[in-house]
């Protein structure tokens, strides 16, 4: 042993001491041992990751992570959130901090390439769109030439609202905050005229305001927002992990099983149901996870329909429509590959 | 003991007092060697695997957000390099407003409290201890979030005269718009300043040879200000003021001072006043009471007396405290972040670092900056304490 | 008065003496003198009622919701009393809260004895390095639990006024030594520590405390090995002691520069090597000198320690930021801001007070 490698294994031991948590071998190893999922989320956005007074959380996102550690453990309980913000998201993934990051987050090309990430899929469909109050007068994003815009700092929200302007031709002015929260409460007090984010996030903000009736969102949608978890370059076992863990809650809703009829549905007929929830075959051992663990995905998560509508859908205060986000035999874009 | 003196054990080497100094220096600078070097290798391995771009290449790509508050030139066309000078420059402007401001209310409750009325005195001192005792952060917050946003919307703005106006945009001020005669004004000022200054040097040699006093203090303020203005006169006026005014969502034209900047002015020069105003006093109380007394002796009024014998002994004492605070006040401006005005932290720090996911270069970047505005004014304030300091004879 | 003694010219007239002197002396004794008490005392009166109106007579006191703050017009302090746990623990959870309240009392029992003043002084060095030696380990497994059959719970749930105190007290008792090491790497005679002390002080003076926190909670994943990283308060608290630390040093430099020379020969002359001759001789000292600097570093700490909610750490301030956001709750900002300065201020205010006491016990003649 060399000097070099001697100071390095001493310092890394001194570290190593110090540290939450060291890493052996492959991403699903590590979660295993550890005994829970490090999932990170938002820090504040109803419906997809919020935060009641007793500090449990709820939302989509959330949602997400409660069914990947379902599918690692069997558990949909043994998973840890921590709260991010926009600027702190990537980094607390691409250091290990966090398995996997669920924060309404874009899916866009340099995401996927320069930040050293993958995205898993897309759990909401979403487009940028604008929140204005009603005694402006506004009907449509084109009037806006001259506007002050609350916009949140650092996300790609920023970007496309330069695009929209520059394109139009229109100026504006732009107040960026950290937090959604802060923006929502500028537009609020009057510090902007309009507030821009992903639509799903503005009917989410608009809840939270003192007079939601008070403020519409324009019709106006102008960019393309999937949001989907994201992991780590690296582990592809990981990826397959938790990509296929929202396949398999998209193909759950599309065969009609959910997490009530899911024990039900195990003495079903029908050839894809009993694939998925691990009657026939054994598409555990490819994930190297327990054979059922779709089956315990749906029965402790739900379907992605009982997601949807639990978190943003009917059966919440957001009364978001499925739109884009209804399955695909029902004019939707979500649409599964088959477990086979 | 005798064959001590005879054959003197010489101590091991390793009790050598400047050996030992020597491997201690060595051990520690290998060790600070070996952890920096540790960190770069780790930090290298780190980038590699993920995957993450490195380098200061993305300087020159375009930047595609708009900034809030811009000095210079500014577009979602310009490059990330021009977004570090922007917000720079913003960083510039209200740590230099904030200094201004904080020295000025600063030097008028320090000699408040040492005032001989017992309630300004008293002010004074709760003035003090109010607010040097709660965090900056909150006194930002309680500007921003609960005064400037109780301020009415752009439709129903207050508005003084119908030249000024508040509201919670901002505080629209009419701006100066310079016409083609201004550049004589400007020349008028100049020989002002030039005619002060043979005014001063002549009434010092007059008074060192004859003892004579020259009022020269009221003399330049009269060239100061009637020199540019007889020719302000004289060329027609040439300046309008060009006043805001409501047009669509937003005021147009004038100047505007926005809120963000506003709260973060005010909150950083009544902090840091409060410290300042001890450091004033303290100041003033290491003069010795012999020194007024000598001086009244001698038959100078009080006036005279605070100028000429006080206060230039005094400063010798402020001074470097005073730089002190002022530093502080350039760090403290970085909490801009928190209220979304454009400062360096803000922008670059957080924007930037943000849409290009370059980290270690934005933050390095950004802790060279206040190191070197710190470095520098450390160095212009040794100058002058070099300058000013006790010549002892 | 007067008439009392009209034949004592040696008295003070009565104008000179008695409340009516004092006025006269502190308030009215010229011109300028009565402008600016009637200047003052026009601004007490434009401001003070106000205050005192919605701060305390027009205030709600009572209720449980926003509702009940709508009939009068002044503050609505409900709204503290609802956050109030909230405040003061975070997201601690309520079963599990009587442990922070276990370390609370501790801490006043243990620190009771030093600042009583009959125990002799050696005793209270002795168990004060003890306190501060053992406390924060028993501190540490009440809080975070996972030890002795407590339940445990993670450092994000920690938040409120205890988050902030764990902070300070962390930075406070970290960065002491700290900084007192880097004082005496400073004014080491040995030229390579010597510059490594500098430039590590400059470095950490030179920025401000904001970046310092970002590249914690940004940069400092990206230094470490694979797969080693710290929690984020860990990484919060680094930030915070490295920073206050080169401040720290500073302090106790100034302290270092004012012991005079013979004291160091002195200690040669008695054989005493370097670090006894710091330990026993110079230090003493020299800390007892610039007890007051310590204490304003301690107090510009325990400000700063709002900085953490940039962030994202839900520290008092922060706790009490997001309370203000929370819609049922909307529009009573400034009452959250004015319970957070006010608790802040009486933590500061306190230190500087006791600091003070301290510099007037601790003079052993050292000053003319």
């Amino acid at each position: 042993m060399n000097g070099r490698t001697l100071t390095t294994t001493l310092v890394t031991a001194v570290l190593l001491a110090a540290a939450s948590g060291a890493r052996a071998g492959t991403t699903l190893n590590t979660i295993k041992e550890r005994g829970y999922v490090k999932c990170g989320v938002s820090d504040g956005l109803p419906g997809f990751s919020y935060t009641d007074e007793k500090g449990k959380f709820s939302g989509i996102d959330v949602d997400v992570c409660r069914a990947v550690a379902a599918a690692v453990f069997g558990d949909s309980t043994k998973v840890k959130f921590t709260p991010l913000t926009a600027k702190e998201r990537f980094t607390a993934l691409q250091t290990g901090e966090i398995d996997v990051l669920s924060r309404n987050s874009t899916w866009t090309s340099s995401r996927d390439s320069a930040l050293g990430l993958n995205f898993t899929g897309v759990t909401y469909y979403d487009g940028q769109g604008f929140l204005v109050n009603k005694k402006l007068g506004v009907k449509s994003a084109k009037a806006l030439d001259g506007a002050t815009v609350c916009v949140q700092a650092g996300t790609t929200t920023e970007l496309n609202l330069s695009d929209y302007f520059r394109a139009g031709k229109m100026k504006y002015t732009p107040i960026t905050y950290d937090k959604s929260d802060e923006s929502a409460k500028a537009l609020e007090a009057g510090r902007c005229d309009v507030l821009t984010s992903d639509q799903s996030q503005l009917y989410a903000q608009r809840i939270k305001l003192a007079k939601p009736g008070d403020y519409i969102v324009l019709p106006e949608v102008i960019s393309k927002e999937p949001l989907g978890p994201m992991v780590r370059h690296g582990d592809d076992d990981w990826f397959d992990i938790v990509k296929w863990t929202l396949f398999v809650m998209v193909d759950a809703e599309e065969l009609g099983i959910n997490s009530k009829n899911v024990e039900d549905m195990k003495k079903s007929t029908n050839p894809d149901v009993k694939r998925i929830l691990g009657v026939e075959g054994d598409k555990g051992k490819d994930f190297g996870l327990a054979n059922d663990w779709m089956a315990v995905v749906i029965k402790q998560v739900g379907n992605y329909g009982e997601i949807f509508d639990r978190n943003v859908g009917k059966g919440s205060d957001l009364q978001i429509e499925r739109g884009l986000n209804a399955l695909w035999s029902q004019g939707g874009l979500q649409y599964a590959p088959p477990v086979r | 003991m005798a064959e001590h003196t005879h054959t003197p054990v010489k101590p091991p080497f390793w009790n050598n007092p400047e050996i030992r100094a020597i491997a201690f220096q060595v051990i520690a600078l290998a060790a600070t060697v070996a952890f920096g070097y540790y960190l770069f290798e780790n930090t290298q391995t780190n980038l590699r695997r993920l995957g993450i771009a490195s380098g200061f290449d993305f300087l020159s790509s375009s930047s595609g957000f708009g900034i809030l508050q811009s000095l210079i030139p500014y577009s979602e066309t310009s490059s990330y390099g021009r977004v570090f000078w922007v917000a720079l420059l913003n960083t510039l402007l209200v740590s230099a407003l904030g200094i201004v401001l904080a020295t000025l209310l600063g030097f008028i409750i320090g000699i408040a409290r040492l005032s001989k009325n017992w309630l300004i005195a008293k002010l004074a001192l709760a003035y003090i201890e109010t607010f040097r005792n709660i965090p900056l952060l909150l006194q930002i917050f309680f500007w921003y979030f609960a005064v400037l946003r109780a301020v009415p919307s752009p439709r129903q703005s207050l508005s003084l005269g119908d030249v000024v106006f508040l509201n919670i945009r901002g505080l629209y001020l009419p701006a100066p718009q310079l016409q083609p005669g201004f550049g004589w004004v400007l020349t008028a000022f100049g020989l002002a300043l030039v005619l002060v200054a043979i005014l001063a040097h002549w009434s010092r040699r007059r008074q060192m040879e004859t003892g004579q006093t020259f009022p020269a203090l009221s003399a330049s303020l009269a060239l100061l200000l009637g020199l540019p203005l007889a020719t302000f006169w004289l060329a027609g006026s040439p300046l309008v003021w060009q006043v805001p005014e409501l047009r669509g969502f937003n005021f147009q034209g004038g100047l505007v001072i926005i809120p963000e900047m506003a709260s973060l002015l005010l909150s950083l020069s009544i902090y840091t006043a409060a410290f300042i105003a001890e450091i004033v006093r303290a100041g003033i109380q290491a003069v010795s009471h012999g020194q007024t007394e000598a001086s009244y002796s001698l038959g100078l009024n009080p006036t005279l007396t605070l100028r000429l014998i006080i206060l230039p002994q005094a400063l010798r004492v402020i001074i470097p405290p005073l730089t002190n605070q002022y530093l502080n006040l350039i760090k403290n401006s970085s909490l801009a972040a928190a209220i979304g005005y454009p400062d360096l932290v803000a922008a670059f720090a957080g924007t930037v670092l943000n849409q290009t996911g370059q980290a270690i270069e934005c933050i390095a970047i950004t802790m060279a900056v206040y190191l070197t505005i710190s470095l520098l004014i450390s160095l212009l304030m040794n100058a002058y304490n070099r300058r000013v300091a006790l010549v002892e004879r | 008065m007067t008439d009392a003694h009209p034949s004592r010219p040696d008295l003070p007239p009565a104008s000179a003496i008695g409340a009516f002197g004092w006025l006269r002396r502190n308030l009215f004794s010229s011109p300028f003198n009565i402008a600016l008490t009637g200047l003052a005392s026009y601004l007490l009166y434009l401001t003070v009622p106000h205050v005192l109106h919605w701060a305390l007579l027009d205030a709600t006191w009572s209720g449980d919701s926003r509702e009940a703050c709508q009939a009068n017009g002044g503050a609505c302090w409900v709204f503290i009393r609802a956050n109030f746990e909230q405040f003061m623990y975070g997201f601690y959870p309520e079963a599990q809260r009587w442990r922070v309240d276990t370390a609370l009392l501790l801490l006043i029992l243990g620190a009771a004895p030093l600042f009583v003043r009959t125990v002799p002084n050696k005793f209270k060095v002795r168990w004060g390095l003890g306190l501060l030696l053992v406390y924060p380990l028993v501190a540490f497994v009440l809080f975070k639990g996972d030890l002795f059959g407590l339940r445990a719970v993670d450092t994000s749930r920690w938040g409120g006024l205890l988050l902030t105190l764990v902070i300070a007290g962390v930075g406070m008792t970290a960065a002491l030594p700290l900084g007192i090491l880097l004082a005496l790497g400073r004014r080491s005679q040995m030229p390579a520590i010597q510059t490594l002390c500098m430039t590590f002080i400059e470095l950490w003076r030179g920025v401000p405390l904001i970046t310092v926190l970002f590249m914690s909670s940004v940069m400092l994943p990206l230094f470490l090995p694979v797969g080693v990283n710290f929690d984020k308060l860990l990484r919060a608290l680094i930030g915070v002691t490295l920073f206050q630390s080169a401040y720290m040093a500073e302090v106790v430099r100034g302290g270092l520069q004012a012991i005079p020379k013979g004291q160091f020969e002195a200690a040669a002359a008695l054989g005493l090597g370097y670090w006894k001759t710091m330990a026993l001789i110079v230090l003493p000292q020299a800390l007892k000198l610039v007890i007051p600097g310590i204490v304003n570093t301690f107090i510009a700490l325990f400000k700063d320690t709002s900085l953490v909610l940039i962030i994202g750490l839900f520290d008092l301030m922060n706790t009490v930021h997001n309370a203000t956001t929370n819609p049922a709750w909307l529009g009573f900002s400034t009452e959250g801001y004015v319970f957070a300065a006010a608790v802040y201020w009486l933590f500061c205010f306190g230190m500087s007070r006791y600091s003070q006491n301290l510099e007037k016990r601790l003079h052993t003649g050292h000053k003319r």
